[in-house]
């Protein structure tokens, strides 16, 4: 039975990935349709960067809990280079920021994989911080302090922090799931990747469909109040219809859910397009082709899965 | 271009042995595997503007802001490519200690030019043609040495000479963005920031231009790759 909800939620995904992609190779091969061909264009990389995703998951979900913490560390990683990149540090951060990459960042994510929450939620927030500012401190460089040190703070909690509770999903115990093994959790983790990503693009199609006012025009040009009520409303309703794959939730839960994943999900993207304003880029980086960079794919992701996480604890624990 | 003072001093000859046969395997993994690794850490994105990649001998010239400089933009180039390439880098450094003086003439193969002791008959122009001879190209950093503030210093005049000595040889310019973060000065542990080497379109020596001139148009060809 609840194998057959995992077959079902994967054959669901790859059809509608397939579909969608037949459509855009169809686009891209009759450039009559009157539709704009950097929209086709960007609808096509988009979808590739969803192959790859889905294929890279789909392996670390199959070799197990370990290999799908280390994947996110990795990704943790990455977005943090990109982070720290784009925001001007001094030489007095060298040494604070070599210990942030190398040991705050990697053993965080020992903490999620050992599924010692009791650590794992203060450890950076609290003792990274605490050492970040006495580093600095240290380093003997005071000018623009504050700055600094919050800079680097916020660039941990976002990318390693914050997208550490995705994995941490796995290690929730859920209540009349046990006989399955971990495939409930999996499911719930690919539930939240598949509603952040769904709640995107709704935001996309509903700014573009309806969008007037604008949220703040000085920080995004495309982000609209409509946008983001149409997205939290279709969300709240895939999710619904999705509750049967998460295995905690009743249909009302699994929708609200969805409708808060949707609303963290454009705060997290109106943040980074914030950061991304001040410092004058577009993209955070070009590993995955048409998909700028790791930051840019999995901001939504990082403010989205805490909550989720807490959720699902509650909704778990009641 | 020999005078009769370098068959006095054979010092530099085993170098120009090892570069003729060519680096053991074991070398050749040290330096595959170390140039993989300076990509990992430097997350080196690698841009060619209005140039290509290519075996015909080159001096490549680029601002000097880290140690890890030469490896860096040596890990950049395509194999083939690497494996023509010589970086120049400064002697007191490199032939310190066991290590490091390993890694600089068995692994990278590197040209090691004494930057306190430069006297006429061995001026490091003629050292650095004489080891490339018609077919290797070279890593060179014309600033000297690296900037502490992370703007290009004025240009030395080695590159002009090398220029005026060998005008058929391409020179192309290389910006390094980034890598003083990854590891700056007096750091020893890196900090693996994204970094950003560029690569332009190939520039000679001007008929009848003056060194001033040409130093400072070859600085500006870095620059302009900064964007």
């Amino acid at each position: 039975m609840n194998d057959l909800r995992t077959i079902a939620l994967i054959a669901g995904v790859l059809t509608l990935l397939t579909a969608a992609t037949a459509v855009g190779q169809f686009l891209k091969r009759h450039p009559d349709r009157g539709l704009d061909p950097a929209a086709v264009n960007t609808f096509n990389l988009r979808l590739r960067g969803w192959w790859i995703m889905c294929t890279v998951l789909a392996a670390a979900f199959w070799l197990g809990t370990t290999a799908t913490v280390v994947l996110f560390g990795l990704v943790s990683f990455w977005a943090l280079r990109e982070f720290i990149t784009l925001t001007p540090t001094r030489k007095g951060d060298h040494r604070a920021l070599f210990w942030v990459f190398f040991l705050f960042t990697p053993l965080h994510y020992v903490l999620v994989g050992l599924n010692r929450y009791d650590i794992f939620s203060v450890f950076l927030p609290v003792y990274a911080t605490l050492f970040i500012l006495a580093r600095v401190a240290f380093a003997g460089d005071y000018k623009r302090f504050l700055e600094r040190t919050a800079k680097i703070q916020a660039g941990l909690v976002v990318c390693v922090y914050c997208l550490s509770f995705a994995p941490a999903l796995l290690q929730i115990p859920i209540a009349g799931a046990a006989a399955e093994g971990r495939g409930a959790n999996f499911r719930l983790l690919f539930f939240l990747i598949l509603l952040v990503q769904f709640a995107d693009c709704m935001q996309y199609v509903w700014s573009r469909m309806l969008g007037r006012r604008l949220v703040a025009p000085t920080v995004s040009s495309n982000r609209t109040w409509e946008g983001l009520l149409g997205s939290a409303t279709s969300t709240a309703l895939l999710a619904a219809v999705l509750w049967w794959a998460a295995p905690p939730f009743e249909p009302w839960q699994a929708a609200l859910a969805g409708f808060v994943i949707a609303i963290m999900g454009f705060a997290g993207g109106m943040t980074m397009s914030a950061i991304k304003r001040d410092r004058g880029v577009k993209d955070y980086g070009t590993l995955v082709v048409g998909h700028g960079g790791v930051l840019d794919r999995i901001d939504s992701m990082c403010f989205a899965a805490p909550v989720f996480y807490h959720i699902t604890q509650l909704v778990a624990g009641a | 271009m020999l005078s009769p003072a370098d068959t006095l001093k054979p010092a530099p000859q085993p170098q120009a042995g090892t570069a003729a046969e060519g680096p053991s395997p074991f070398c050749r993994a040290a330096g595959l595997s170390l140039a993989a690794l300076a990509r990992l850490l430097s997350g080196a994105s690698v841009r060619w503007v209005a140039s290509q990649p290519d075996t015909c001998q080159r001096v490549y010239f680029a601002n000097h802001t880290s140690h890890l400089d030469a490896i860096v933009i040596w890990s950049s180039l395509p194999q083939a490519v690497r494996e023509l390439t010589r970086p120049v880098a400064a002697k007191d450094y490199w032939s310190r200690g066991i290590v490091r003086r390993w890694l600089a003439q068995e692994v990278f193969n590197a040209i090691l030019i004494d930057r306190t002791d430069i006297k006429v008959h061995q001026s490091p122009v003629d050292l650095m043609l004489r080891e490339v001879g018609t077919t290797k190209s070279l890593i060179v950093f014309p600033e000297g040495g690296r900037s502490v503030t992370g703007e290009i210093g004025e240009f030395k005049s080695g590159l002009y000479y090398l220029a005026k000595k060998r005008p058929e040889i391409e020179l192309v310019p290389v910006h390094i963005d980034n890598l003083n973060r990854v590891l700056p000065r007096g750091e020893f542990l890196p900090v693996p920031l994204l970094s950003c080497i560029s690569f332009g379109p190939p520039l000679w020596l001007e008929r009848g231009e003056a060194k001033v001139d040409f130093l400072e148009r070859a600085r500006r060809a870095v620059l302009a790759l900064k964007e």
